[in-house]
């Protein structure tokens, strides 16, 4: 019975991405939320429970699982009560098509699908359903504006997040997520810095203006400052989830984390090389590592070593540090892969979403139409020129 | 077997909440009501292995109609009433159409002769559908966006001449 098997093959893997999601995604990315946020604002952040706070997230997980369910009372019950559930299941189904690294000659990927990246946007897009339905079903002005105004913004900015995918689709020939990171290895680089021979390194600006692009549609597709119109606390109380309380709102939490990491995650393998290692000289793994130690040593020597402000630096210095470090050992010895491939993949996502927590704590949230005007007016006129001109480029002079 | 089974599946979560969609009294229900149907006709597509139009059919169906159709309904003012009625004086002249239409229907059905053989699938259908587009069919496709455009600009300047 091979249907039994595969059933439960996707239970088995159902299972194991919930619980990826759910420990690294939720809680992982809400405690370093919070900690970088701390650091950006001079505060310490959590700092209690477990150390350094790490457990923090686990003791408001087990809190929440005890909060009383209430549905207020003129909701509309059955959709109030689906509607956590759609935000998070599609966020989880995201990661269906996400390929971690390579053992051996596996590809760690739960399904390998020949429209991956397709079937990504098409799950980013479902997400929207929920957060509407919720928004409406509460029976709540500031749930209800909040909804409005997620539709608004995640049908504005699906289009530049698709012009990027089709970006990517397009220079790679393919739209599996396995087959674009394929292609930048058979190029020997990242999309982000050079496209297929023989235009190469002239391919610097397209891929930098793509990667731009899809990462702020990303930022606005996943609800996040400077785009929290949907949830902004300081006008519409929490917007769409303003209502839900306990596990529900949790799931809500765990949809927009998962998200969040899930566009990470896709922007890493169509921009940023996936799950390969970036291949430098010795001696520019030996430059990079004196440039984390310069920085480092200027923070640690200086009065800025007081400055809570410079901390995520100093500890982006640190991990840069060490990471050249071993690879610059590594290429010594001659390895043809020094570290892991899973490793790669997870240190380049957590750039992203580190990356993504910065900008959330370091600009305001914008007005509606000031949102509106970016995606219709610079995003979508900017991704289809970047498209057009890097199609005209590749079919005079690649292929 | 299992894939008449799933056949049978998706063909109920395609066909009941479509009943609801045009039976509720409660509009939002009935707009919500339409994700599932779009969902188990993607099923339907990745049954016939037609993973683009499947991947297509949840990006745009499920995943931007339904959102647009929520939108309107809830900047209508009153719109979303939970108590409108779909039915209007003219039932048993649009039951009549529908008999007739089920009727010739069946009729048409029964009469085709249906190739049950196995036909080749193209290795890869994104590429097919792209040629197809732009080399058989590009004069349709060209038409359709023109149709598409003039139906924004239309929505624009309806929307404008109010102010």
């Amino acid at each position: 019975m091979p249907w039994l098997i595969e059933l439960l093959k996707a239970i088995g893997l159902a299972v194991v991405i919930f619980t990826f999601l759910a420990v690294v995604a939720a809680m992982l990315g809400v405690y370093l939320e919070r900690k970088i946020s701390g650091w950006i604002q001079a505060r310490l952040g959590p700092k209690h429970i477990g150390p350094q706070g790490l457990l923090q997230t686990v003791a408001d997980t087990v809190k929440l699982l005890q909060k009383e369910h209430i549905t207020p009372r003129h909701a509309d019950a059955l959709i109030f009560n689906v509607a956590p559930v759609i935000v998070a299941v599609a966020a989880l189904l995201d990661w269906v098509v996400i390929p971690f690294g390579k053992l051996g000659d596996r590809v760690l990927v739960v399904r390998d699908i020949n429209i991956g990246v397709l079937y990504f946007a098409a799950m980013a897009s479902v997400t929207v359903v929920g957060i509407i339905a919720g928004g409406w079903s509460s029976n709540n002005k500031y749930a209800l504006l909040g909804g409005l105004r997620s539709a608004s913004q995640m049908i504005s900015y699906e289009i530049p997040l698709a012009l990027g995918i089709l970006w990517a689709a397009m220079v790679a020939g393919t739209l599996s997520t396995v087959g674009i990171v394929d292609a930048q290895v058979r190029q020997g680089s990242w999309f982000m810095f050079k496209l297929p021979s023989p235009i190469g390194w002239f391919g610097l600006p397209f891929g930098i203006l793509a990667s731009l692009t899809f990462l702020t549609a990303a930022t606005a597709e996943v609800n996040r400052v400077p785009f929290d119109l949907p949830e902004a606390e300081s006008e519409l109380v929490a917007g769409y989830f303003a209502e839900y309380t306990g596990m529900r709102f949790a799931l809500f939490q765990l949809g927009e984390y998962g998200e969040m990491f899930g566009m990470a995650a896709v922007a890493t393998i169509m921009f940023f090389g996936g799950w390969t290692e970036p291949h430098l000289q010795p001696y520019m793994w030996l430059l990079v590592t004196l440039g984390c130690l310069v920085v480092a040593a200027v923070i640690l020597t200086t009065g800025l070593r007081q400055t809570l402000l410079v901390r995520p630096i100093l500890m982006l210095a640190g991990l840069g540090l060490l990471l050249s470090l071993v690879m610059f050992f590594g290429t010594r010895a001659g390895l043809s892969q020094v570290l892991p491939s899973l490793m790669w993949f997870l240190a380049k996502m957590f750039a992203l979403v580190f990356f993504l927590m910065w900008m959330r704590w370091t600009y305001p949230r914008l007005r509606l139409d000031q949102l509106l005007t970016l995606s219709w007016k610079v995003l979508l006129p900017l991704g289809l020129l970047n498209l057009l001109a890097t199609g005209f480029v590749l079919t005079v002079w690649g292929r | 077997m299992g894939e008449l089974a799933a056949f049978m599946i998706l063909s109920l979560v395609t066909l009941i909440p479509a009943v609801v969609v045009v039976t509720s009294s409660n509009i939002v229900r009935a707009a919500l009501s339409l994700v599932p149907t779009f969902l188990g006709v993607t099923g339907l597509y990745v049954m016939l292995q037609a993973e683009f139009v499947a991947g297509i059919q949840v990006l745009i169906y499920a995943g931007a109609i339904t959102v647009l159709i929520l939108f309107v309904i809830m900047l209508t003012e009153g719109g979303t009433g939970v108590r409108t009625r779909q039915l209007n004086d003219q039932v048993p002249l649009g039951a009549m159409a529908a008999v007739w239409l089920a009727f010739v229907l069946i009729v048409i059905f029964t009469r085709t002769g249906w190739p049950t053989a196995a036909g080749v699938l193209p290795a890869y259908n994104v590429v097919a559908v792209g040629n197809a587009f732009l080399s058989d069919y590009v004069l349709i496709f060209e038409v359709t966006s023109v149709v598409l455009l003039v139906s924004l600009v239309g929505a624009i300047v309806i929307a404008r001449r109010e102010d």
